[in-house]
């Protein structure tokens, strides 16, 4: 589904605050495949979904989706069939605008000049409703009244409503508490597994890592230093995972947040 | 006392068009569109060019043209070629100043007392009837409803809720797969539309267009819009449209009053920048007051 291949991106080339994002950097994803991504910080994995959603233009490689080259392809074009949640619950949905408008929006069912119907408003009602939130009963309601995780689970749905090729999830249980956290991550094991989206989902949780999913990557300086999946990741722990990451770089992982949890 | 009323109803209704084209542009696309001054008088200028022609029909989707086209520069400006969206603005609204002259043949006015515009057009038509006396308030109240009847079906449809997210989160638009200069530009083309058929019509109703018509349009567009917000400033889009109209009401209603007690009619423009400054810095400012308020009982205490 996904095809990186040889993909680099260097910023600020030629000055003093020169930083490789990412290195060669390949990565073939099936269809219907859903991998866990960690790494240290600044192990490129934001940038690498910046590079796949199309946020700037890789130096060298280049990335196929679903078969067509979008390697030159704009951003907003990109994101008809990628779908994407950042760490930041209010990034993903308008606060000023009810819930069902932005559904509305994202679902974009019809041409630029169709309104809401009574049938787009009996589906959004029934997808809302299986997040179990009580949204559903506030459909007119604008959605800056909604808590983070709300929030958070109705960009989840808004992502999903028409299933996307791709999804990414940078991180987007991190800013939540841990009880709406869980139930954020559950609504996403629900929604990727019904649509059976390809999914790729960065976590700072090693638990996470190995329990989502069926295949976990690892990412240092800019390219993919461990990637496991099947029988092998079955059998792993934490630990394993740890020693694997010092055998594949030579150092220990530096993120406190992976170290912390 | 029943004069000043309909004075203001009948100038509230044509200046409404242009609050509800800062409705657009400014509540809902988040853009200040400096231009409108200049748009206004274009389709002011365009508006009396093609009535005096004898198109008086052909006026309003002229000037409505016209206008669209100002936007579309604009937008333009702020979408392609990297251009501060204020700093857009004022550009186009100086280079316009230069169009409307152009468009006037080098004259600053232009007399229309003896051609036929919408209002005489309607006026004929009401002769003999009880509404009579009420044409301008009439063809007004008809362009008001249709703005706001378009205004409200556009606002609501796929690509109006996209014009909408645009001005709502920037930071969402980016990463969907909305055109976020798409959206800038349709937006500006229609509320410059509105703005230019606001122009046209205040010019036939004053039977003249002067090439200075438009100065200051936009602070007192934009008083009126925050009036109205204040107004009925919570509700759906309909609502809030019919808001911008009452606000447009309200501050000519004022304005006509305060001339009533001798203000002199230099002052309109002072009195809207008033407006205009107490309304966006009393919200600011109140946010402020616990602060202030600590620091003064804090002092105290340290005495």
């Amino acid at each position: 589904m996904l095809d990186i291949s040889h993909i680099s991106k260097t910023f600020n080339p030629g000055t003093v605050n020169e930083k490789k994002a990412l290195t060669d950097l390949t990565l073939h994803l099936d269809p219907g495949e859903f991998a866990t991504i960690i790494g240290s910080n600044g192990a490129g994995k934001s940038t690498l979904f910046n590079a796949i959603c199309g946020s700037f233009l890789t130096d060298e490689g280049s990335i196929k989706l679903g078969g067509a080259d979008i390697t030159f392809m704009p951003e907003y074009r990109r994101a008809r069939s990628i779908g994407r949640l950042y760490q930041d619950p209010m990034r993903g949905s308008a606060p000023g605008m009810t819930i069902e408008e932005n559904l509305a929006l994202a679902a974009g069912s019809g041409g630029w000049f169709s309104h809401m119907t009574a049938k787009d408003r009996a589906r959004f009602r029934d997808q809302l409703a299986l997040l179990d939130m009580g949204l559903e009963d506030r459909m007119k309601q604008p959605v800056g009244l909604l808590s983070g995780g709300q929030r958070q689970a109705l960009t989840l749905l808004m992502a999903t409503v028409n299933p996307p090729k791709l999804l990414l999830l940078d991180e987007h249980t991190a800013a939540l508490d841990p009880g709406t956290a869980e139930k954020v991550l559950k609504v996403t094991r629900e929604v990727v597994e019904r649509h059976r989206i390809t999914t790729l989902m960065v976590t700072h949780n090693m638990h996470q890592a190995l329990e989502l999913g069926n295949r976990t990557l690892m990412m240092a300086a800019g390219r993919i230093v461990l990637d496991v999946s099947g029988a092998e990741r079955a059998g792993m722990t934490v630990d394993d995972l740890l020693s694997r990451f010092r055998a594949g770089t030579g150092k220990a992982l530096d993120n406190d947040r992976i170290l912390l949890s | 006392m029943l004069t000043v009323a309909q004075t203001a109803l009948e100038l509230g209704l044509v200046y409404s068009l242009t609050v509800l084209a800062l409705f657009l542009s400014y509540s809902m696309l988040n853009v200040c569109d400096l231009s409108t001054d200049g748009c206004f008088t274009l389709g002011a200028a365009v508006g009396a060019v093609v009535a005096v022609a004898g198109h008086p029909g052909l006026s309003l989707l002229a000037a409505m043209g016209v206008g669209a086209l100002s936007g579309f520069v604009t937008a333009l400006l702020q979408t392609k070629m990297g251009i501060n969206s204020l700093l857009a603005g004022i550009i186009v609204n100086t280079g316009l100043y230069s169009v409307n002259m152009a468009v006037l043949g080098g004259s600053p006015n232009i007399n229309m007392n003896k051609t036929t515009t919408v209002f005489t057009a309607v006026k004929g038509l009401l002769a003999d009837t009880p509404l009579a006396p009420f044409y301008d308030i009439i063809v007004g109240g008809i362009a008001a409803a249709l703005v706001i009847v378009i205004l409200t079906l556009f606002l609501n449809t796929r690509l109006g809720l996209a014009i909408r997210a645009t001005g709502d989160n920037p930071d969402m638009v980016r990463s969907s797969s909305i055109n976020p200069a798409f959206t800038t530009t349709v937006g500006l083309c229609v509320a410059n539309a509105f703005t230019g058929l606001s122009g046209c019509l205040l010019g036939q109703m004053q039977k003249s267009m002067d090439v200075n018509i438009g100065q200051g349009v936009v602070t007192i567009a934009l008083a009126s819009l925050l009036i109205g917000s204040t107004v009925l400033g919570r509700g759906g889009i309909a609502l809030r449209a019919v808001g911008m109209v009452v606000g447009a009401f309200i501050f000519r209603l004022v304005y006509g009053v305060a001339l009533r007690l001798d203000m002199p009619a230099f002052m309109l423009k002072l009195v809207s920048s008033v407006i205009v400054v107490l309304a966006l810095a009393i919200p600011y400012l109140k946010s402020q007051w616990p602060v202030v308020r600590r620091r003064l009982t804090a002092g105290r205490e340290a005495r």
